[in-house]
């Protein structure tokens, strides 16, 4: 790392609205070559702008920019350097790949269009072909012609990021700026991308800039981390520092909420949400949220000073910022080998410990853990944790099958599955895409009938169709979906909304139906006059409020939340599953959780099921199956699964020896 | 939109580019070629039986209608007779089918009942059919590159001057009847410039690029309708490509200008500007009636006016027929030209 | 990722913001007048449509401010009577495409399953045919009526808005709060009515102008080909047509009646433009 210059420098940017009103300001960066900077923020903090304004390149609506731009020595001060730069000295890899690649452009003359583009760099034309299939070996593709050949659609998600890669890499650039270039992945793909970058980096010495709103995932390969905050940046230092001590509050407000499933804890929330461009206030734009403010922080803005070696931050009150207690290290009870002679427990044994019935090519261990295929060394968990609840089942599901049926085709989306939920107890269904977790989640509320198997409640057998139900069964169980933008109806109220499930399920009239709302907006901790406005007028976080209020509204002991805080800020998310947490105390309401995030289900829940291609993996206590995972899926999953506590020392960049004087 | 077939509604279902029946078949092409021609042989049989339908459901019959009301029983009798309108409906259907296949479109009833020798359709249409073919086949030639190049340009310029020089005419022209806009040409060129002639009529065999004038202002009335509504839907379909993820990444990525307009932008916009063209091009089909009829051009648009007016229903089906296939045929050779530019629908899912 | 920040303010009612825009305060104005003058102007002639009054293509003269048409009838007394037609038989048609689309729209977009294919093709089959081609074949069966002009016209466009709206329909059903009323158990015709419809309302009424415009359109053809409403009946499609061979004598006989036409025709898709380019401005929740 040459300790002598940064690639790329930018100072004071700005870059405002017509109006006036700065989308980002005095946003200072640098990066040395071989270099990763993580660049944080959640939706709004300006971090998307300030990648694009590195290419002088601006949304609709955005009237100017201004700041200086340096990368690898040369000075990008008009709007024509900037552009010239591009790709040159600056290279974008870009969130959607499937979307950012020419539908009409095959692989090798994607590549082969950018190196002529640029064709100082890239040499003389009769090179280019070989040059694009070098590209594609470097990417880690097949470099033969037939792949080459190929169309994006032709490629899997994780092909066409590399395919993205290889075209930002093509002229060499020293900087590559790369923008949220996983968060459309799944984790294993995610995973390969990750180390892929490391190992461009590892040999190439391209320094990168890397922008996500993934603390986790920033910590696995950033040296250096900076965070951003309405528009500017507030913390910025070495990764390893600012994710085990940050300072700044909103900084450390996000680590504490930051699920991990190595060591899991009660997740913090922090109370208020961020504001868009037009209403920032005087002062530290993070005052009216932070528990640490002062007078002086509401009036004043703090600059952004250094506190120690290459660490700075934007804020008066740093030092009375709270450390964040990890979680204790996930562990699993102590094991017992197997004995082979040793019979596998009966079924009924395993009822009573709250286990569940075998699955078909299972094999069962006690205590309801469960591990499919046959795995040759199986460990036998110990004596179970005691879950919450009394232990009843209140739902049961068995040997659900499910399948979708298109134009003659048919996909089996989940098979065999079987589990239990007790009363007041919570199941994680964690698992990857097509995974089978949401086709379950369904079947179970009634919007997708079983090809086979039975779903009980309170030992009920269940019609596999909602408007089968009786009244009392459709009442019990509430469900809640991922896109908040979608849950509620445009047209009606959040008063409407909520009301209507306890008008039609319980059968009250309007005067009561209303006293539910005031009753329920106050238990999802929004305040009452929401109740007379629009889902419009509403954010996302609100809105997902108030789908769990409507769905609570029924009375159920049942709640379905299927990837309900997926499409959330983290700093969101854990204030909706904070709350989550507190409802099923408050309520007793047993909570079937549906995520492909291992982080959450440490968090949340006491019991898990691992899918995998709509067949259940492994399945038992949260902590015996992620603390000491017998399935091999279950064990690529963990490893894959970015988390705040490993420092994957592989990847890491070391501290430097000495600060830089 | 001032047609006799508004284009936007008239296309059959476009290609389903995510039909898995498609996309799995080893050769995509043929699988849809198969599908397209399946679809378009029913629709020509649905077209056939409720043309017939159309033309036999008269109170009367066609011998009545034909004759008037002061026909003798006598006289109609002889000419039901001699168009064989006492088989049953489904025999007539057949018969009349069959004689199409062979290209023999049966006999004109007012012919029949006037006693000429020869009542024959297929002959008269052979006149109509080529002249309408040259009317609309020099408005096509125009047609599909002003289309194009004025959409694009409007929609690459969206916003700006160039865009509301193309759009504001576009809208007006492309929303008034052929008629309307065929009378105002009328007024201004002949009325009031008197430089073009406002009727285009023929002598019989006379072919019109004999007097080329005449031609002038029904091409210009069909192109006014047919470019104006396509000149907004391919500045549409411009606007929509321009702000896909891919044009951004090749701009963030330094690829020149120049080159993004051509080979990002233009190339994936043209699969949806063929389809829309198709649709205009279907569209003149129709259109040709009305605008025949005010320039009195001897084509096919009038043959079929004429026969409705004096309800010569064997006539009336025959232009039909012609018409309808016309039609459905355009629509395949645009999907055909379609799948060869979106790869996706080319290529078999790996 | 939805941003915590994204709020919006509340929704201003369309008929607003039309009249804010430009063009749609143009076409709204226009439209109006055009619509007086159609509905109210028979009662306002200042001669009968059928009288002659002198010698046929007369120009401009006293009590005729727009001349004498091809018998000698007062041009603009004809106008004025001559809208009500076109009005009301396109009001009709558009009304009958309108209860058809939607009944099989969401018919189709709601039963997917099994209705759907079968509905859209039958749909289709009427697509695949040139409308005015149609609308020659009806006349050429039932005659030239007006209840067989709104009918035809109506048979023609349906398929339009059938398609639409099914497609709408399909959009809104995968939404969370539609699935959230199927998990409680509501009945098709409640979740149609109070989930559904309320919903779709925007695609439907971006459609309804064009729609509007091409059924007057359709049927003022047939007029004018001399196929659809029979003489002496004042209507501004057959007088274009009626009044072509005197159109050097008295050009207005022709270029009044074309006007009107073509300002309704103009101002409906004015309005329908500025309510689709202020619906993309504000959000597209309305």
């Amino acid at each position: 790392m040459r300790l002598d210059g940064s690639v790329l420098t930018a100072r004071e940017l700005r870059v405002e609205l017509a109006s006036g009103a700065a989308i980002i300001e005095g946003v200072s960066l640098e990066l040395a070559a071989g270099d990763i900077l993580g660049l944080v923020g959640e939706s709004g903090s300006g971090k998307t702008t300030t990648a694009r304004s590195l290419f002088g390149y601006a949304d609709r609506g955005v009237s100017r920019q201004s700041g200086q731009i340096t990368v690898a020595g040369e000075q990008l001060d008009t709007a024509d350097s900037l552009r010239r730069a591009r790709g040159r000295l600056l290279s974008y890899v870009p969130q959607n790949p499937g979307t950012s690649l020419n539908p009409s452009l095959r692989v090798l003359a994607a590549i082969e269009d950018m190196l002529s583009a640029h064709a100082a760099e890239s040499g003389p034309r009769s090179g280019r072909g070989a040059a694009a299939a070098g590209l594609l070996d470097r990417v880690g593709l097949p470099a033969d012609g037939q792949f080459g050949r190929r169309f994006p659609h032709q490629l899997s998600g994780g092909q066409q990021q590399r395919v993205c890669i290889a075209i930002a890499l093509a002229c060499d650039p020293p900087v590559v700026v790369l923008d949220e270039p996983t968060t459309g992945l799944d984790v294993l793909t995610q995973d390969r991308i990750l180390a892929e970058l490391v190992r461009l980096r590892d040999e190439r010495g391209a320094a990168m800039l890397y922008i996500t709103h993934d603390l986790a995932v920033v910590g696995q390969i950033a040296s250096r981390i900076a965070v951003m905050y309405a528009g500017r940046i507030v913390e910025q230092g070495p990764a390893r520092q600012i994710l085990s001590a940050p300072r700044h509050p909103y900084t450390r407000g996000l680590v504490a909420s930051t699920p991990d499933h190595l060591r899991p804890r009660v997740l913090e929330a922090m109370p208020g949400i961020a504001v868009g461009v037009g209403d920032r206030p005087a002062g530290c734009a993070f005052a009216p949220r932070c528990g640490q403010r002062t007078d002086r922080c509401e009036t004043e803005l703090p600059e952004l000073a250094e506190i120690s070696g290459r660490h700075l931050v934007r804020c008066f009150e740093w030092r009375s910022t709270p450390a964040v207690a990890p979680g204790p290290p996930i562990t699993a009870s102590p094991v017992a080998r197997a004995d082979p002679a040793t019979p596998a427990a009966p079924a009924a044994d395993l009822a009573m410990a709250g286990g569940t019935a075998p699955v078909a090519d299972g094999v069962l261990v006690a205590d309801g853990n469960l591990v499919a295929g046959a795995g040759a060394d199986v460990r036998v968990a110990g004596p179970a944790a005691s879950e919450a609840g009394s232990g009843q089942a209140i739902l049961a599901v068995e040997h659900l099958s499910a399948e979708y049926r298109g134009r003659g085709a048919r996909h089996v989306a989940a098979r065999d599955v079987s589990f239990t939920l007790a009363e007041g107890g919570c199941v994680a269904l964690v698992g990857e895409s097509g995974s089978g977790k949401t086709t379950i989640a369904r079947s179970i509320a009634g919007l997708h009938p079983p090809a086979s198997g039975r779903i009980l409640l309170a030992g009920q057998e269940l019609p596999g169709r909602a408007q089968r139900r009786t009244t009392q069964q459709r009442r019990r169980v509430g469900i809640v979906f991922q896109n908040p933008a979608e849950a509620l109806n445009p047209r009606h109220t959040v008063a409407a909304a909520i009301a209507r499930p306890a008008r039609l399920l319980r059968g009250l009239d309007s005067g009561a139906a209303q006293a539910e709302v005031d009753r329920l907006l106050d238990a999802v901790r929004l305040p009452a006059r929401v109740a007379r406005r629009y889902p419009g007028e509403l954010s996302g976080g609100e809105r997902q409020r108030v789908a769990i209020a409507r769905a609570l509204a029924s009375g159920p002991e049942v709640l379905i939340c299927d990837e309900v805080t997926s499409a959330l800020d983290v700093s969101v998310q854990a204030a909706v599953l904070e709350l989550l947490r507190e409802l099923r105390r408050e309520l007793s309401v047993a909570i079937l959780f549906i995520t492909h995030d291992l982080g959450v289900v440490a968090a949340v829940a006491e019991r898990v099921l691992v899918l995998r291609g709509g067949i259940i993996c492994e399945q038992g206590i949260t902590a015996q199956v992620l603390g000491a995972a017998q399935h091999e899926y279950t064990r690529r999953l963990l490893a894959a699964a970015p988390s705040l506590s490993v420092s994957t020392q592989a990847w890491h960049d070391p501290e430097p020896a000495a600060p830089l004087a | 939109m001032g047609m006799a077939t508004p284009p936007a509604m008239s296309a059959v279902a476009p290609i389903d580019a995510d039909d898995p029946a498609i996309r799995a078949a080893r050769h995509p092409v043929a699988a849809f070629l198969l599908r397209r021609v399946g679809g378009a042989v029913l629709s020509l049989v649905a077209a056939t039986i409720l043309i017939f339908i159309a033309t036999n459901v008269l109170p009367g019959n066609a011998a009545v209608v034909v004759l008037g009301k002061n026909a003798t029983p006598a006289q109609v009798h002889k000419l039901e007779s001699e168009l064989g309108l006492s088989h049953s409906e489904v025999r007539r259907y057949a018969s009349w089918l069959g004689g199409m296949l062979h290209g023999d479109f049966g006999q004109s009833a007012v012919a029949v009942a006037e006693g000429r020798p020869d009542a024959s359709i297929s002959g008269t249409l052979a006149s109509p059919l080529a002249d309408s073919g040259i009317l609309a086949g020099l408005t096509a030639i125009l047609l599909i590159p002003l289309t194009l190049a004025l959409g694009a340009l409007a929609g690459l310029r969206a916003g700006r001057r160039a865009d509301h020089l193309i759009s504001v005419p576009a809208l007006v022209a492309g929303g008034l009847p052929e008629f309307v806009t065929g009378t105002a040409l009328i007024f201004v060129f002949f009325t009031a410039l008197k430089v073009l002639p406002p009727v285009a009529l023929l002598g019989p065999g006379q072919s019109p690029f004999t007097t080329p004038k005449a031609l002038i202002l029904p091409i210009l009335t069909l192109l006014a309708v047919a470019v104006g509504a396509g000149v907004r839907q391919v500045r549409a379909g411009m606007i929509e490509v321009l702000q896909q993820d891919y044009v951004l990444f090749a701009r963030l990525n330094g690829i020149p200008e120049l080159r993004v307009l051509l080979r990002y932008a233009l190339r994936n916009a043209l699969a949806p500007s063929v389809q829309i063209i198709a649709q205009n091009l279907q569209y003149l089909v129709g259109g040709i009636i009305v605008v025949e009829s005010v320039f009195s051009y001897p084509g096919i648009g009038t043959y079929l006016v004429n026969a409705v007016t004096s309800r010569d229903v064997n006539e009336v089906q025959a232009a039909a027929m012609i018409l309808a296939t016309l039609y459905v045929g355009i629509n395949i050779v645009a999907d055909l030209i379609v799948m060869f530019l979106v790869p996706r629908l080319r290529t078999a899912m790996s | 990722m939805t941003a915590a920040t994204a709020r919006r303010r509340p929704a201003v009612p369309w008929p607003a913001l039309i009249t804010r825009d430009r063009g749609g305060l143009v076409g709204t104005v226009l439209l109006v007048l055009i619509v007086l003058v159609a509905l109210a102007g028979p009662l306002v002639m200042p001669h009968s449509s059928t009288a002659v009054l002198g010698t046929p293509g007369h120009g401009p003269a006293g009590g005729a401010p727009l001349g004498l048409d091809f018998l000698g009838r007062d041009v603009l007394s004809r106008l004025l009577a001559g809208g009500r037609s076109v009005l009301l038989l396109g009001g009709a048609a558009t009304l009958v495409i309108y209860l058809a689309g939607l009944a099989i729209g969401l018919t189709a977009g709601y039963a997917q399953s099994f209705a759907d294919p079968v509905l859209m093709r039958a749909v289709d089959v009427i697509l695949s045919f040139p409308a005015l081609l149609v609308m020659l074949l009806f006349v050429t069966a039932f005659g030239g009526g007006p209840g067989v002009l709104v009918g035809a016209a109506a048979l023609v466009l349906f398929p339009g808005v059938a398609r639409i709206v099914r497609t709408a329909t399909t959009e809104v059903m995968t939404k969370g709060f539609v699935e959230a009323a199927v998990a409680r158990g509501e009945r098709a015709p409640a979740i149609m009515r109070r989930e559904v419809l309320p919903n779709i309302v925007a695609p439907i009424v971006a459609d309804l102008g064009i729609r509007f415009s091409w059924a007057i359109i359709l049927i003022a053809s047939v007029n004018y080909l001399g196929l659809g409403l029979r003489p002496p009946t004042a209507d501004w499609g057959l007088m274009i047509s009626e009044n072509r061979e005197i159109i050097s004598t008295n050009p207005l006989a022709v270029l009044a009646p074309a006007a009107m036409l073509a300002l309704l025709v103009i101002a409906v898709n004015l309005v329908g433009d500025a309510y689709v380019r202020q619906r993309s401005r504000s959000g597209g929740d309305q």
